[in-house]
């Protein structure tokens, strides 16, 4: 038990609320057809990272956060830009935009000596969700031991504080941003900044996106923005219910993946565990065949 | 018409030139719409009707020109205006009920955080049933044809209690029941007091549901009371000498 | 020392990873262009990601036949038929549910990776000897380029481009006017799928090269690129494939001419400051020809 709470708790709950804090804006990108935002944004975490570390020097969270969200912000508005100016296609502006940016990271990456720090694509884009361990979980009754608690992995309360800043705005902004999203005419001819709201929700997207990738990569964060919400809409066709179940297809996702990575090859008689952030995104997917072959509302 | 409807137009366009990034869409428009009556804007294909009407709320920006509702900026009358969009312009398989697209009407009054009360529902619920669609409040919109779409997006405009309703299109392909019913409900408005301007594309209804026209071919050629302005005369010119079969 | 890079001075591998990559970069800009104008661009992020599991299990099987796991054609050939299968979940997804192409597309892309991701650390986990590299078709990796590898990315970019030139009618027409084309007669679906097959084909020849992730660019940068320049189709392919094959080129020189300058990075970074100079300075489309042109119709709107 104590293994438990020490080895699995902390990343298991630290790759649930990074998947919900994902699926939550995830729901509106998916009804504005602009999933694939959320693919242009971790693909821009890179670059921001190494620019960041380039800058200060250190790989501490906070300039490495700052320096992520920046890149997206940039990319969001070139694409923007681009879009508008250029008059490309959303989906070729995007694809301009964040192939770019990355290549620029990992040119970028080449270039400097990075070898004494762990900054790499492969932490980039899969994390390292295993290695988010608690160690004084293994002291009895460390879940009630303020001195144990104030030891657990920053992770976890920078993913917690992240997703109810997501929940907040959501709840706060729903109203305008559903009218907006159904019919963004009619929410502008009421005077609503609807371009103001659309930029929020990108930078909703961004802090979830920027909070998750550190532990647990860019992968989970693409999957999760996109995956549970598309489950979900194939269950209801109420926009709150829609939400409820991307949250908890979510949850399903990240608890299932990681204890099918950590402990699927024992079962299967291997030593050795898989990649957690592969076999949660593996799971999401899943759902959604699941959910598409026999989700109530599947079809229009 | 009333001579003093020039002085105070709910909605006055003078001089509006609108460009999308290439050539202009319109050319120094011009708009005056009286109060308490039906107007409608009609024109060819491409002759910029709906981007006028998109202008005059504030939609799209033009590279000059002045709009203005009751001799005062557009910003300042939001709440006296009242939108309602083609269908085509929104995805109807979002997530929602015809009840809760009602609802979006009175957001001016609900705001951010204030609760849906039963005096909201009761109230979006009476507007559904102006234009016959309460029965089906509770319906995911996507289900319902496109003559019922169009009704309930007359009843979320007809929630905002405006003085002043603008539609484009409204009767693009709708069957002949729902274009009764929206004919009835917009006399009904104008009956009371209330202004009506739609975007037009059916010219043997011009006489029958309109008092008042614009003819627009990326410019205004005329406009006025539909009995001395709609004229053949007036609508070869609108239509590039090319009279529409309808007319 | 970039003369010498840019006039294939700089020796054997380095002229097979040049020759290869402007194979590459012709073929991804003249297929790409066809996908831009049926509007699918972004389809070539689900394949390109796609491809990921197929190198694995390729690599499992070439293992468990005795190989070393390796061989090019071998990680080629389990990658196509993976991307193949990724295709087919796009467009599965969007026939059969309500969900838009984008976020079929952002699905598989990312489950498909993942699961990739997953077998690659099975594989990790099986021998630490033969492990080495299979990361590398992430980024591409043309330091250890064999004569092999070249003449087969350069075979696989003359053929895409052949086919491509041999469907181009029929392709534009379905582009322009899906409708019109299948009234004409025309097979829609077989022809789409035609295309995105080209794609497969453009995104498993650049896998040593540019890698999976950064294909993509190949395929989308050079016909945004050339969209500026002209109105008419054949000629965007034609623009597209020179830049395209240019990028190729111009990149690969570029990072033999110094240490740690990857190629696939390179290239993508060259054909990206195309399209910023079309962005810019095309006639007609281009940033600055709007500006003047906005800037005179608000001058006569004043007047």
């Amino acid at each position: 038990m104590s293994e438990f709470i020490a080895l699995s708790l902390p990343p298991m709950l630290i790759g649930t609320l990074a998947a919900m804090a994902c699926a939550l804006p995830g729901n509106f990108l998916l009804l504005r057809r602009q999933s694939l935002i959320g693919d242009a944004i971790s693909h821009t975490v890179l670059p921001g990272i190494v620019v960041a570390f380039l800058l200060t020097g250190s790989l501490a969270a906070l300039p490495m956060m700052l320096g992520a969200a920046a890149a997206a912000l940039l990319a969001v508005v070139l694409i923007e830009l681009i879009r508008r100016f250029g008059r490309v296609e959303p989906g070729a502006a995007m694809g301009v935009v964040f192939t770019t940016m990355f290549a620029a990271g990992v040119l970028l990456l080449e270039q400097t000596d990075t070898a004494s720090v762990h900054l790499d694509v492969e932490h980039a884009l899969y994390g390292n969700l295993e290695s988010l361990i608690w160690l004084d979980g293994f002291v009895p009754g460390a879940l009630t031991d303020p001195q144990a608690l104030a030891t657990l992995p920053p992770e976890l309360t920078r993913m917690a504080l992240t997703l109810a800043v997501i929940a907040l705005a959501l709840w706060i902004f729903w109203r305008p941003l559903a009218l907006a999203t159904f019919d963004n005419g009619f929410a502008q001819s009421l005077g609503l900044p609807v371009t103001t709201l659309s930029l929020g929700l990108v930078v909703c997207a961004a802090m979830a996106a920027v909070a998750a990738f550190d532990a647990v990569g860019s992968i989970i964060v693409i999957a999760m923005f996109i995956c549970p919400p598309a489950s979900a809409r194939l269950m209801t066709n109420d926009l709150k219910h829609q939400i409820a179940w991307s949250l908890a297809f979510a949850a399903l996702s990240a608890t299932l993946g990681y204890v099918l990575a950590g402990y699927g090859p024992l079962w299967l008689g291997a030593e050795a565990s898989v990649s957690a952030a592969g076999m949660i995104a593996t799971v999401s997917g899943l759902i959604l065949g699941g959910t598409a072959l026999a989700g109530p509302h599947r079809k229009a | 018409m009333k001579d003093t409807a020039l002085l105070s137009a709910p909605l006055q366009v003078q001089d509006l030139t609108v460009s999308y990034g290439g050539d202009p869409v319109l050319t120094g428009a011009d708009l005056t719409v009286p109060e308490g009556e039906m107007t409608a804007i009609i024109g060819p294909n491409g002759a910029g009707k709906s981007t006028l009407l998109k202008s005059a709320l504030g939609l799209v920006k033009p590279l000059s020109g002045t709009i203005t509702a009751w001799d005062q900026p557009l910003a300042a009358q939001r709440d006296r205006i009242a939108y309602v969009p083609q269908r085509a312009s929104v995805d109807w398989d979002f997530p929602t009920t015809v009840l809760e697209v009602a609802l979006m009407g009175l957001y001016r009054q609900l705001g951010l955080l204030r609760r849906t009360r039963p005096h909201h529902r009761d109230k979006a619920l009476a507007c559904l049933d102006r234009v016959g669609m309460s029965d089906l409040a509770d319906r995911q919109i996507g289900q319902l044809s496109g003559g019922q779409q169009q009704r309930v997006f007359l009843a979320r405009a007809l929630a905002q209690e405006a003085e002043l309703y603008l539609l484009d299109e409204p009767f693009a392909g709708v069957d002949a029941a729902t274009e009764a019913a929206i004919i009835t409900v917009l006399h009904g408005l104008r009956d009371a007091g209330k202004t009506v301007l739609c975007v037009h594309h059916d010219l043997s209804t011009v006489p029958r549901y309109f008092d008042h026209v614009c003819l627009l071919n990326r410019h205004t050629v005329a406009q006025g009371p539909t009995a001395t302005t709609f004229t053949d005369a007036n609508l070869m010119r609108t239509y590039d000498g090319r009279l529409p079969t309808a007319a | 020392m970039l003369l010498d890079a840019l006039t294939l001075n700089l020796g054997y591998n380095a002229t097979l990873v040049a020759l290869g990559a402007t194979a590459l970069g012709l073929a991804a800009g003249t297929v790409g262009t066809f996908l831009y104008l049926r509007q699918r661009s972004l389809v070539s992020d689900a394949i390109s990601h796609a491809t990921l599991p197929g190198v694995a299990i390729a690599f499992l099987v070439m293992v468990a036949l005795g190989g070393t796991g390796r061989n090019l054609a071998g990680l080629m050939l389990g990658s196509a038929i993976t991307a193949a299968l990724g295709l087919a979940t796009v467009t599965w997804l969007t026939r059969a549910t309500r969900l838009p192409q984008d976020a079929a597309i952002g699905a598989v892309l990312s489950v498909f990776f993942g699961t990739g991701i997953t077998l690659l650390t099975v594989i990790q986990t099986l021998d630490a000897g033969q492990q080495a590299g299979l990361e590398s078709v992430l980024l591409g990796a043309t330091a250890g380029m064999l004569r092999a590898d070249a003449l087969l990315i350069a075979a696989g970019g003359a053929l895409t481009l052949l086919a491509t030139m041999a469907l181009r009618r029929p392709l534009l027409m379905i582009a322009f006017d899906e409708g019109y084309a299948a009234q004409r007669g025309l097979n829609v679906a077989h022809y789409d799928l035609a295309l995105l097959g080209l794609v497969l084909a453009v995104t498993v020849t650049g896998l040593k090269i540019t890698g999976l992730i950064l294909i993509v660019a190949l395929l989308v940068i050079p016909p945004v690129a050339a969209r500026f320049w002209t109105d008419r189709a054949p000629r965007m392919a034609l623009i597209a494939a020179v830049i395209g094959a240019g990028a190729g080129y111009v990149g690969a020189a570029l990072s033999a001419s110094a240490p740690d300058l990857p190629t696939g990075p390179l290239i993508v970074l060259t054909a990206f400051s195309a399209f910023a100079v079309s962005l810019f300075c095309a006639p007609r489309r281009g940033l600055l020809a709007s500006a003047l042109r906005h800037t005179r119709q608000r001058a006569t709107a004043r007047s």
